[in-house]
């Protein structure tokens, strides 16, 4: 008992300590003595990607893990240190490499030449044809990469430990073999059934432990970790593609024929076909939008709160704000959790939606309509 | 700005409703069987996830209408 208390004192403490770090690594370099503090120019910086990692400034000087840009270029691939931009990101400072010129705005690499013929309101958005495609190691790609050398070093060392220990799990093996029976028990086997379910607990063991990884990680507020992974778009765009995938090539002979002919009154087709059509869509697209705004919200919280001193400019409100930084810290473990367990939960649910045996899963009443039961409405309601 | 900020209300007023309504039922419940505490919660604290979601897909669409 002894042990725990001591080390629950330790863990508390290391917390509160670590709190400034927060807003030292997310000051992102701009907080000049004599300019205004701008919590949104924050806020945006730590939730978007960049192309080198800011780790602190010391005594004004900005401390930097630089990673590799990697373009495809007119000239073919061009690979340079994100140094070479010296911190600019307002298309000022030229770089050049394999024959070109490179410019970055607002994190995007353009051509200078062509940079130049941009209008004003043009220049440091979303635009093709004036830059070259950018397949860097940014931020997010760098965490992400991370993040998967640890699910293998975890997961290889657990596979190894069953290798030679036939009896009871112990160490990490015991740790993590209940979070892998939890998601076959509590995911898959109810949602997907028990006949179907072994060829989809790959997929789902993994987004489960990356979602959940990758949310802590986003967590820890220093260097290497602290990036908003599982916050950006692209990220949770590429996984709810995936189960989109794997629900439209799984989906069986019922499935189809409940979106295309769907059991309604011949006149009803014309709305019926189309929001069927449209449901395929939305429930990825959904699960998409879930994971982004809860994970982004939830960074965008923990910085107001932190950045509510800077913008009072007074000492006394740092115990109270970094009280309720505590508090969402601790709300946000939480909603890691959740957040890869609803992932998972409806991932498994939409796969069972499309695997499931019609004669088994519905009741038919004398013509032929079926009854709809609980699970099936409760699918259309998520 | 304005605009944003009146449907990010909005929102949040709905979905307040929303998880207000499922930790009143939850407490009920508990307080009917006791022993089924923690798979009340469990349920609970999914179906305040899900409101949870529908009340930040405004808060998206507030953002980007900024």
């Amino acid at each position: 008992m002894v042990i725990a208390k001591k080390s629950i004192k330790l863990i508390t403490i290391l917390v509160f300590a670590l709190l400034p770090f927060f807003a030292i690594a997310s000051d992102g370099g701009k907080s000049d003595e004599n300019k205004e503090f701008n919590a949104s120019e924050l806020i945006n910086d730590h939730i978007g990607d960049s192309h080198e990692f800011h780790i602190a400034d010391w005594n004004g000087h900005p401390i930097t893990f630089y990673l590799p840009v990697i373009l495809w270029t007119d000239n073919g691939l061009t690979v340079f240190s994100s140094s070479k931009f010296h911190h600019d990101n307002s298309g000022e400072h030229l770089v050049e490499a394999n024959g070109q010129e490179f410019v970055r705005h607002n994190e995007i690499i353009y051509y200078a030449d062509k940079y130049e013929t941009l209008k004003e309101e043009e220049k440091g958005a979303f635009n093709f044809g004036v830059r070259p495609l950018d397949f860097s190691i940014t931020k997010l790609v760098f965490s992400m990469l991370m993040s998967a050398l640890i699910i293998l070093l975890l997961f290889s060392a657990v596979a190894r430990s069953y290798k030679k220990n036939n009896k009871a799990p112990k160490g990490l093996a015991g740790f993590m073999e209940p979070l892998v029976t939890f998601v076959r028990d509590d995911i898959a086997i109810p949602n997907i059934g028990e006949k179907k379910y072994a060829k989809y607990m790959p997929y789902l063991l993994t987004i489960f432990f990356f979602i959940w990884i990758n949310n802590l990680i986003g967590l820890i507020p220093f260097f290497p970790f602290s990036s908003n992974l599982t916050g950006n778009i692209f990220f949770t765009f590429v996984l709810s593609f995936i189960t989109f995938l794997i629900t439209s090539f799984s989906g069986n002979k019922d499935y189809w024929k409940h979106i295309l002919t769907p059991p309604v009154p011949k006149a009803l087709y014309p709305i019926m076909v189309p929001i069927e059509i449209i449901g395929i869509f939305t429930k990825p697209f959904a699960l998409m939008i879930r994971l982004f705004a809860n994970i982004t919200a939830g960074h965008i919280i923990i910085l107001s709160l932190i950045s509510l001193i800077f913008i009072f400019k007074s000492v006394f409100i740092a115990p109270v704000s970094g009280a309720f930084v505590l508090f969402m810290s601790v709300l946000e473990m939480l909603v890691a959790a959740l957040q890869a367990y609803v992932f998972t939960l409806l991932s498994a649910l939409f796969i069972g939606q499309a695997v499931a045996e019609h004669d088994h899963d519905h009741a038919h009443d004398e013509h032929g309509h079926e009854v709809s039961d609980a699970e099936d409405v409760r699918g259309d309601f998520i | 700005m304005v605009l944003a900020g009146i449907g990010a209300g909005l929102a949040a007023i709905g979905a307040g409703i929303g998880i207000g309504k499922i930790g009143g039922s939850a407490m009920d419940a508990i307080a009917r069987q006791p022993e089924a505490t923690s798979k009340i919660q469990t349920a609970m604290i999914i179906a305040a996830a899900l409101i949870e979601g529908v009340a930040l897909f405004a808060v998206v669409v507030a953002l980007i209408a900024k």
